[in-house]
């Protein structure tokens, strides 16, 4: 095992690559970080390599993809040549994933309860009855206020922020090391969105994790992350404390601060952001 | 350029109906523009697809330039009223080229020298020539939208109805479209009728807003009040600090039930 200052996660050098008709296209080009106790953010575009960073720590790369990387660890344990029974013991139990949409995320012909308690029975030997408690639990941990008919209900009786909290409830449950949240909140309303975030902080916090936000939101990132790091075209072009990115300083984080309407600060035209090709080199 | 007073939508009868909008009144000047914001479920889009005649079971006064609408719209009426969609993707026929999507209006509403129309609509948006002969799936976001917004002024409206234009979009995407729309409207003093979530993104847009909450106005404000961070509606303040970002302290000062 790790102490405690010691990072959950190492990459170096990670390299995404896709097989396609045009040939190999390279999402994630050399990306490299660790992770430690903390809430680190990814933030970037459309394309940028953000989501398949996430997924590659966890080998969830899709079947005509190749990761490669000088390192990939978690707590020590070698990813890229893990075998699959290593990724099993890992994946779901000490990394976990929080995906956008809870609406396909959850099962729709099974009770939210009977998913919870699923997730815990996977990881744990215990029985049913015990497992139904821990879920419960984990239904109050998520600030769930009748957790009981909560347990009983379908997907598609929840709302979608209630279907998130459902959704973390069943990713914390065998208590991981680490999460990965790939735009947990992007299909939520603002409010809910930042009530669902502030449950994550919480657990996060209380339970000394560490925690992978995968965002669009730049301005979101920056209030509720320790770390950031910006992406652009599979690389990280800018990594920074979260509360410094109002002074970041590679263009394309500029620009893309610049490109925001901005509530008390109107413009007649918002600056638009002019790719420089050596960004991408 | 438009009123409306005392709009009710009702979907449903009896006890499974969904009362979507309640008495909503809001007026918008001749090339104006107005913003309705709100959460899922506010009702702000079905206010608007009001509007546009894509839902029937309305009820109170509807008027564009003083006329009021009926049940059915005219075809004079689409001439003056054009919508854009929120997703880019939805809302082009996938086997249809953006040449064919841009005539169709066109022949529709009965407009003569089409080609140039189509070249001199693609240029507005900022899309060169190349494009005219492109599938939908060539074209990224942006420039879908740009396409659709392409469509909606081809045949030269005066009110745009524009339902989350840009929420599908990347930020620096979002900006140009903003600033596409922006300039449209100065150049041909259009009329806007903007539905969005996005607070700022009203304010960059609108001189007016409208704020809903369940079916009903909270707040109508200009925009100027925004901008003073001084809205007057618990909701409406809640909404304004969720726009900031994230504060542990403020979110757990948000009550549910405003």
């Amino acid at each position: 095992m790790t102490g405690a200052d010691a990072p959950l996660i190492e990459v170096e050098d990670l390299h995404v690559g896709f097989r396609t008709p045009k040939g190999m296209v390279e999402a994630v080009r050399g990306v490299g970080f660790t992770l430690g106790r903390e809430k680190l953010g990814i933030v970037g575009e459309s394309g940028s390599g953000k989501s398949q960073t996430g997924r590659a720590i966890l080998g969830l790369i899709a079947g005509n993809g190749a990761v490669r990387a000088r390192k990939l660890r978690f707590a020590g344990i070698d990813l890229v040549d893990a075998t699959p029974r290593t990724m099993r013991t890992i994946r779901g139990n000490r990394v976990s994933m929080v995906l956008q949409d809870p609406r396909y995320s959850l099962n729709p012909v099974m009770t939210v309860g009977r998913q919870i308690a699923e997730a815990f029975l996977v990881h744990h030997r215990a029985s049913r009855r015990q497992a139904k408690e821990r879920a419960l639990e984990m239904l109050r941990a998520v600030r769930i206020r009748d957790p009981e008919r909560v347990y009983r209900a379908y997907p598609h009786e929840l709302s979608g922020g209630m279907g998130q909290r459902v959704m973390i409830a069943m990713m914390m449950i065998p208590q991981p090391d680490v999460i990965i949240a790939d735009e947990p909140t992007s299909a939520l309303d603002v409010t809910v969105s930042l009530q669902v975030l502030a449950i994550l902080d919480d657990l996060v916090s209380s339970r000394g994790m560490g925690l992978i936000l995968i965002s669009h939101d730049l301005e979101l990132v920056a209030s509720f992350c320790d770390r950031v790091l910006i992406m652009y075209a599979g690389r990280v072009v800018e990594s920074c404390a979260a509360r410094d990115l109002s002074h970041a300083r590679h263009p394309y984080t500029q620009g893309l601060l610049r490109s925001l309407p901005k509530i008390d600060a109107p413009v007649e035209e918002l600056p638009t952001l002019q790719r420089d090709p050596s960004w991408a080199l | 350029m438009i009123r409306a007073a005392g709009l009710d939508v009702r979907f449903g009868r009896g006890e499974g109906a969904v009362h979507a909008v309640r008495a909503v009144d809001f007026e918008v000047a001749p090339a104006g523009s107005i913003g309705l914001v709100g959460e899922s479920g506010s009702g702000k889009s079905t206010v608007l697809r009001a509007i546009a005649g894509l839902v029937d079971d309305w009820t109170g006064t509807l008027e564009i330039a003083g006329e009021p609408l009926g049940r059915s719209r005219s075809r004079q009426f689409r001439r003056e009223v054009q919508m854009v969609f929120q997703d880019p993707y939805g809302a082009l026929h996938p086997r249809h080229a953006v040449d064919r999507i841009l005539k169709e209006p066109l022949v529709i509403q009965g407009f003569d020298a089409r080609d140039r129309r189509v070249e001199a609509a693609l240029d507005e948006v900022g899309l060169d020539a190349s494009f005219r002969y492109r599938f939908p799936h060539q074209l990224s976001g942006g420039q879908r939208q740009r396409v659709a917004i392409a469509r909606a002024l081809i045949i030269e409206p005066r009110v745009l109805l524009l339902d989350e234009p840009t929420s599908a979009l990347d930020v620096s995407i979002q900006a140009e479209v903003l600033n596409l729309l922006q300039r449209l409207r100065r150049e041909r003093a259009l009329t806007y009728v903007l539905v969005s979530h996005n607070l700022a993104v009203v304010g960059h847009m609108c001189e007016h807003l409208v704020v809903m909450r369940d079916g009903d106005v909270v707040e109508s404000m200009d925009v100027a009040t925004l901008r003073r961070r001084s809205p007057t509606h618990p909701y409406t303040r809640q909404l304004f600090q969720a726009s900031l970002g994230y504060d542990a302290a403020v979110i757990a000062s948000f009550v549910d039930d405003l």
